[in-house]
């Protein structure tokens, strides 16, 4: 099995709500909280859906992660979870791309790569919110696309996916290769070993710039997006909340109950 | 040829126009309005002709019909070439759909197809009066901000979370027509095979459908607390829900998982025991007419949002309620 993951750097999105700051004056600009950018979860996951298949079939998994600034403890954190390479599309021009440059930009990487049977990438980035990049890579490769996985097998040549619903799931299948994206219902990613956290330091990433993968620069980043941000801003929450007490905190549950009977919620 | 219209791609749940269906009519035709321009629907599946004529009958001015028994399951390839197929005869200006397990999954893959883009759960739309393009608004960064965005491609896509417009009763047109699209899809489009459904069943009230949520977060430490909720939701008729976390540590089923990319409701009253109140938790229930919180934690940022708010721990503090609202209610 040749499997690609794709992972994105983004801020800490279980920071909390608090610290998250836009810059007002900068009209589209997200200012960086003080938190450390982390992988974005759903991507950890995918991660982890490609190494279940590597424990369970053998294979090799190739990482990439495009952006600026790219941490490496950050973006090698698959390596020393059990990946075999980590590619990195890292400069300013694949930059603040929307999902159609981004998507383009990663589906290039993944044909000078040669021959893959799956690709995963996370359900939707935690910054974007998105749930796109997949589908544009998929439709540029012309593959099959299974999102919102919650397992992910490989069996007789073909991959089985449960795929998450509303009311429970489905089970698909679908011959390789594939495209599939991950959601948190497949389980906790596995912790770094020791002997991961060593080779991954040891092991370099290989950048990657647009001339290399054959890419203009006015396809990638924000000058090939489609979409365009009209405007940013932060929701502002007036809080009305009216606090409860009690002699002990059972009292204070009495009291809730008559509160919200006077109010008519009961 | 120029994009005109506002086109909705209609989702049906056993032979009736799902609510998000609803939705969209109803987003649709005021944005058709708008810019003075006709409301039409696609509707794909097998079997789906005699809804079709009910959306038709309904508010649309259009129903584009594929009915072909390859469409029985849902599949991305064929279904983005049903999009595809229907969206060249009519040159929609937008197109909207849910963002649903399908709607989420189709509306990139489709835009893309068409060498135009998409935006997902969006929660706002509106048309820019100087250009008509189409604007939509979508909660970035868990909910953190909100963004304005339009797409500079046509058909504007957009996914449209659930429960963001407002139902109206939509008024009958009465004129809507019915037009019969023939694909003639390949057998060979069809990439993917669905095996089975499993419907994870959850007793008594549907979450979706509940006017009471009682709905349990990390704090609650266990499978063992969410029982205390059950009986409670019983009491009150209402329904247990979940943060992520008590679901991702297996104290209830994942369905129960409220927010963002979990379920989102609008109950009347949601009281969230031992929820922390993220802006990714929030996304699922902020359109509760009421919101309740109880949490040991006085800084806990779902305070901000909720109406009534206890501090303490709820192994103390639910006991006391309990037994007020059975008082209360005479039992
Ligand atoms: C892209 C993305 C999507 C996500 N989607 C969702 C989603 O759909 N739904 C969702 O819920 N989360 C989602 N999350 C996760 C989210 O960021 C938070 O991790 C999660 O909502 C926290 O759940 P919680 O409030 O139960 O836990 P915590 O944040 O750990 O809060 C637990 C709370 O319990 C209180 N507490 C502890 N013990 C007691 C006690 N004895 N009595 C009273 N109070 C007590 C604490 O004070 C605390 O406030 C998502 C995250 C990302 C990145
Ligand atoms: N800059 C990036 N680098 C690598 N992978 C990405 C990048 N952006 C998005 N992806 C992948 O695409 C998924 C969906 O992203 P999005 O469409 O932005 O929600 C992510 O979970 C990643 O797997």
């Amino acid at each position: 099995m040749k499997m690609i993951v794709c992972v994105k750097q983004v801020l800490d999105p279980e920071a909390p709500p608090t610290k998250f700051k836009i810059d007002p004056n900068a009209y589209n600009v997200l200012m960086p909280s003080d938190a450390a950018p982390v992988l974005s979860p759903f991507d950890e996951q995918a991660v982890e859906a490609a190494l279940r298949i590597k424990d369970a079939n053998g294979g090799t998994i190739s990482v990439i992660s495009l952006g600026a600034n790219l941490q490496r403890d950050v973006v090698k954190k698959p390596l020393s979870m059990g990946a075999d390479e980590l590619i990195l599309l890292e400069d300013p021009a694949y930059v603040d791309g929307d999902s159609w440059s981004t998507g383009y930009a990663l589906a290039a990487a993944i044909k000078k790569l040669g021959q893959f049977d799956l690709i995963f990438c996370g359900r939707q980035a935690a910054d974007s919110d998105s749930g796109q990049v997949g589908a544009a890579i998929a439709e540029i490769l012309g593959l099959t696309q299974v999102t919102v996985a919650r397992k992910v097998e490989v069996m007789d040549g073909k991959v089985r996916v449960e795929r998450v619903t509303a009311d429970g799931y489905e089970t698909i299948e679908a011959a390789l290769p594939a495209l599939i994206t991950v959601s948190n219902e497949l389980g906790e990613p596995r912790y770094a070993t020791i002997k991961g956290i060593i080779e991954a330091k040891r092991k370099e990433p290989i950048v990657w710039k647009p001339g290399d993968i054959g890419l203009d620069t006015f396809k990638i980043g924000a000058a090939g997006s489609r979409t365009r941000m009209v405007k940013v801003y932060q929701p502002v929450h007036v809080s009305k909340c009216e606090m409860v007490a009690g002699a002990n905190e059972e009292d204070a549950g009495k009291n809730l109950a008559k509160k919200m009977a006077e109010a008519r919620l009961l | 040829m120029e994009n005109k219209g506002v086109m909705i791609f209609a989702e049906v749940t056993d032979g009736k126009l799902s609510p998000i269906t609803r939705e969209l009519l109803g987003a649709g035709r005021k944005l058709a309005n708008d810019l003075g321009e006709e409301l039409s629907a696609i509707i794909a599946g097998s079997g789906v002709v005699s809804t079709a004529a009910k959306i038709a009958a309904g508010v649309t001015d259009k129903v584009y019909v594929v009915d072909d028994p390859l469409l029985k399951d849902y599949c991305t390839e064929a279904y983005a070439a049903v999009v595809e197929k229907v969206c060249q005869i009519a040159h929609p200006r937008i197109l909207l759909m849910g963002h649903t397990t399908i709607g989420s999954d189709l509306a990139p893959r489709a835009a893309f197809r068409m060498g135009t883009a998409a935006k997902t759960d969006c929660i706002a739309l509106d048309i820019d009066d100087m250009n008509k393009q189409l604007l939509v608004t979508k909660p970035i960064f868990g909910g953190n901000a909100l963004a304005v965005f339009t797409m500079e491609t046509f058909p504007q896509v957009a996914t449209i979370r659930v429960k963001s417009m407002t139902t109206q009763a939509v008024e009958s047109t009465g004129k809507g027509e019915i037009i019969e699209v023939a694909l003639g899809l390949d057998p060979a489009a069809v990439k993917t095979t669905v095996l089975q459904k499993v419907v994870a069943e959850n007793e008594g009230v549907k979450l979706e459908d509940a006017s009471v949520i009682i709905t349990g977060g990390r704090g609650m430490g266990g499978p063992e607390g969410f029982k205390q909720l059950e009986e409670l939701a019983k009491l009150l008729k209402g329904a247990v829900g979940a943060s992520r976390p008590a679901c991702d540590n297996g104290w209830v089923k994942d369905i129960m998982q409220i927010g963002l990319t979990g379920k989102i409701v609008s109950p009347d009253v949601y009281i969230a025991v031992a929820v922390s109140g993220t802006t990714q938790h929030l996304a699922g229930c902020s359109g509760a007419r009421n919101i309740i919180a109880i949490n040991k934690d006085p800084d806990a940022n779902i305070f901000t949002e909720a109406r009534f708010g206890v501090v303490g721990d709820w192994k103390k503090v639910l006991p006391g309620f309990e037994a007020e609202v059975k008082k209360l209610m005479g039992k």
